[in-house]
């Protein structure tokens, strides 16, 4: 407002009354010194305030018109150190960092940590223990592929998805609540086993709840497989090819949408996951429309996995019978000398990790997620380099969007599921 | 269009090939320093001058098809001469099997980056050029990338403090973003867990029976 009384031409200080240029009468506008200013009109920054953006993503596009010529990221908005956090960390207590990372799949993170540790420690998880870890990353793989379904189908529009899809998150998310107490940032698995066993009642619960998802899943569809405004948004859209995508350290849906069958629950098989059988579904395209087939196709394969964790698991101890590694219970606690002790020098100090380096991966619903662990003897990681899954991804979407339209963009962000507490840690 | 069930293509299980692996690197491949298993997963050391020819055979050559660089990062140990490892982790999707490759560096030293075998490794270096400061010849593009924009030093070096040397806040009366040396009310609690009845080897009015153990060690 201020700005239009200044500009007016019957403003009492003249001095001030300049019109726009565009505005002035021709004669006059000659006399005005004109200024020519540079204006790059072609960048285009996306984010980090975007909705689509799915986090704090800062993308510098370089347009041609509509077409993207260039898109450069520019993560690390979310660089929180948590490397370094976890170095000064007893094992047990870097654990809960891993919740951070993905905080759409909390569980996947962390046993990936618990795996790690456990294979320098030369520690095995009891078998109900190795059940639940599997039965719960399937239940985070699905609370994952929700997420990131709906998500895109809100990025392309499609409102409807989200509203039903966030409904069944919360059924889920309530299992992770029964579990371990908390909705999101679980700090569940540990190395040695999980924190604490299943209440009674939650296996039915699950298995009921098994029974009745996968109508949801055809629901999902009927919104989203066949539409055509879906179809015309997401195929041939970001096309990776398999060469391409094993080039840029693809995995998970985005390796296998690209038609690589490989998938580390299958090939690499840890905890029980050897001991259960399900499809790997590939897709050959490599496209928007194919990664959201492969996760709708997913969604079907974690259900089967759960029910059959649900028939498989036994009652028995949920975390390895060794007071060194895990803590005793509270009502032996009261009683026994021995056991205060222990939790005493099990919650100050830690155990202590014997030299050595591993590699350890699993498969989370983005892909493969890798912890580089590196122990020193004592009771604190010398060096735990995360591995994440969207780093990687995130890298190629220059390469995957070039020439394609600003909008096409949003799709493959979209499909590519980023998630910046991991991509930035 | 999503192929139901999928041939998942598995090799032999990953751990019955690796000694043969290890056999054939640390035996009949120049340049490889050390090639062996440590807890099971296949580690190869070798110089930085030999890592590019060594990674295009781990590429390429069939017996090997690491067609993916999973992660590349730095290890720092301040106390050594070449200070940093430099951590490669490939994975071959056709014959199921990962190999890591380690050469080390000081802070002035480049390693040749092996961004042209693999495009992924540009971000993997520029965080480990980020985060530690190792250098790496050949990469067009060493910038930062994790760190805030105009950050100084690299955090996840040893001798870089946990809590950083600058803090950065809002300040609502200059009303502009102002970076200021941190102060903390408490310092970071770090105990060291050293038992004095576990480092101690002589007790006072023991020394004779902590000979007798000795001579006993080195009969053993």
């Amino acid at each position: 407002m201020t700005q239009a009384t200044r500009q007016d031409p019957d403003s009492e200080f003249p001095g001030e009354g300049v019109l726009p240029q565009s505005l002035m009468p021709e004669e006059l506008a000659d006399e005005v010194e004109r200024r020519t200013v540079e204006i790059d009109s072609h960048a285009l920054n996306f984010g980090p305030q975007h909705p689509s953006a799915h986090g704090v993503l800062r993308l510098v596009l370089e347009m041609e018109g509509e077409v993207v010529a260039r898109a450069v990221p520019h993560i690390g908005l979310l660089h929180r150190g948590t490397e370094k956090l976890i170095e000064h960390k007893t094992y047990q207590k870097a654990l809960p960092y891993f919740d951070r990372l993905d905080y759409v799949s909390p569980m996947c993170e962390e046993h990936a940590f618990a795996l790690a540790t456990e294979k320098l420690l030369g520690i095995e998880a009891p078998d109900r223990a190795k059940w639940i870890r599997v039965i719960f990353a399937e239940i985070t793989r699905i609370l994952n592929h929700i997420l990131n379904l709906t998500a895109m189908g809100l990025d392309c529009g499609a409102v409807t998805p989200a509203l039903w899809g966030y409904e069944e998150r919360e059924k889920l998310i309530e299992f992770h609540e029964a579990a371990s107490g908390a909705r999101f940032h679980a700090n569940y698995f540990r190395p040695g086993g999980v924190a604490r066993d299943l209440p009674a009642g939650l296996e039915e619960r699950i298995a009921n709840w098994a029974e009745e998802f996968p109508s949801w899943i055809d629901d999902l569809e009927s919104l989203l497989t066949e539409n055509r405004i879906w179809k015309q948004r997401t195929v041939g859209i970001g096309v990776f090819t398999s060469e391409q995508a094993l080039a840029w350290g693809f995995s998970g849906p985005c390796l296998r949408g690209s038609g690589v069958p490989w998938d580390l629950r299958r090939s690499q098989p840890y905890d029980n996951y050897d001991q259960v059988t399900f499809n790997v579904p590939v897709a050959r395209h490599g496209d928007c429309y194919d990664r959201y087939l492969i996760r709708v196709a997913e969604l079907r394969e974690s259900v089967k996995i759960i029910r059959q964790g649900l028939e498989k698991i036994k009652p028995g101890p949920i975390k390895i019978q060794d007071p060194k590694f895990s803590a005793p219970p509270r009502a032996v606690m009261k009683r026994s000398m021995e056991a205060l002790i222990h939790h005493f020098k099990l919650f100050t100090e830690g155990y202590h990790v014997p030299p050595g380096a591993t590699y350890t991966a699993v498969e989370t619903p983005k892909g493969e997620f890798g912890v580089y662990l590196v122990a020193d003897g004592s009771n604190r990681p010398y060096r735990c380099k995360i591995r994440p899954t969207g780093f990687s991804h995130l890298q190629a979407i220059d390469e995957m969007s070039r020439r394609s339209m600003l909008a096409d963009t949003v799709a493959i962000i979209g499909s590519l599921d980023l998630v910046f507490g991991e991509v930035d840690r | 269009m999503v192929d139901d069930p999928a041939p998942v293509s598995v090799g032999a299980p990953a751990s019955s090939s690796l000694p043969h692996l290890a056999f054939v690197l640390s035996t009949s491949l120049p340049g490889v320093s050390s090639a062996a298993l440590e807890g099971g997963e296949l580690v190869v050391r070798t110089h930085r001058d030999r890592l590019i020819p060594l990674m295009l055979l781990l590429r390429d050559d069939p017996r090997f098809r690491c067609e993916q660089l999973m992660d590349l990062c730095g290890v720092d140990f301040p106390q050594r001469e070449e200070r940093f490892d430099v951590v490669c982790n490939l994975l071959s999707v056709s014959h199921n099997h990962r190999i890591r490759v380690i050469v080390t560096t000081d802070e002035l030293t480049p390693v040749p980056s092996v961004h042209t075998l693999w495009p992924c490794a540009t971000w993997w270096e520029r965080e480990c050029y980020d985060l530690l400061g190792v250098l790496f010849s050949g990469q067009p593009d060493l910038r930062r990338i994790l760190t805030d924009y105009g950050f100084e030093g690299h955090p996840l070096r040893k001798d870089f403090p946990l809590t950083g040397y600058v803090e950065v806040r809002y300040d609502p009366e200059r009303r502009q973003i102002v970076r200021e040396p941190v102060s903390l009310t408490q310092d970071f609690r770090d105990f060291d867990f050293v038992s004095p009845w576990e480092g101690v080897l002589t007790l006072p009015g023991d020394e004779r029976a902590h000979e007798l153990r000795q001579i006993m060690q080195k009969l053993k």
